[in-house]
């Protein structure tokens, strides 16, 4: 059985990948960090992304080793600067 | 009451400030962070504010709440910007009161450092020789890590 996420990419991640948004079945067990390896592992562009990315789960930051499930919204978040 | 906002609409300041005060506040303040002109020797025109509106919303929630506790009242309203802003345009607004000065100052400071911390805002300098850059920015405290694996669980045996 596989995990369908929707994972969202902002500002710089965006620009460098062209994408803001992309759906990806994971197998299911997967962690934040299959995740990154998995998208990592698709080669340029993707590998821009840093080996231990911010992110956030459904809106909240998280860790890497978060478990995924079915439906998850997970957000590349690169370092932040509001204000 | 706490008021959180994320807009593209230019930030109203007095409506941010009326949203504060109550007959027991002596001190009122409204912070407002303006676009500047120049960043690290370079000339700016204006920027641009991306944003994860959704997360941002909540986050800027979550700080008000954290800082209201120390301020001692729920009288904070704050609100940022996103989308193409110009030089002088507001891109966010702080409005906090509480009986007096000493915790209203604490509570306007703590949003904002919290806010350049861990609110999902980014933002695109356009600088005067027409070239665009995201200004470096900082990894909120605590994101990228692997945590939950290292948290102690409590056990049945402890509890007895």
């Amino acid at each position: 059985m596989s995990v369908p996420v929707r994972t969202l990419f902002f500002a710089a991640y965006r620009d460098r990948l062209g994408v803001s948004e992309l759906s990806i079945d994971l197998p299911s067990g997967s962690t934040v960090a299959d995740l990154v390896n998995e998208l990592r592992g698709r080669g340029a562009p993707f590998d821009m992304l840093p080996e231990k990315p911010a992110v956030a789960i459904n809106q909240i930051y998280s860790f890497l080793d978060e478990p995924l499930t079915a439906g998850d919204e997970v957000a590349f978040i690169p370092p932040v600067a509001g204000g | 009451m706490i008021f959180a906002e994320v807009s593209s609409d230019p930030i109203d300041t007095a409506a941010l400030l009326a949203k504060v005060g109550s007959d027991e506040d002596g001190a009122a303040l409204l912070f407002i962070g303006v676009v500047r002109d120049h960043a690290e020797g370079r000339k700016v025109t204006g920027m641009r504010y991306d944003v994860y509106a959704e997360m941002a919303t909540e986050v800027l929630r979550e700080i008000a709440l954290e800082a209201s506790i120390p301020l001692g009242t729920d009288r904070i309203a704050v609100a940022h910007r996103f989308g193409e802003l110009k030089i002088g345009d507001i891109s966010v607004g702080i409005a906090v009161s509480s009986p007096h000065r000493a915790e209203a100052y604490e509570a306007s400071r703590f949003v904002i450092e919290e806010i350049k911390k861990r609110l999902p805002v980014w933002k695109k300098e356009h600088y005067v020789d027409g070239v665009s850059e995201w200004v470096e920015g900082t990894i909120p405290p605590g994101a990228g890590l692997e945590g939950s694996t290292h948290v102690v669980p409590l056990t049945d045996e402890g509890l007895a």
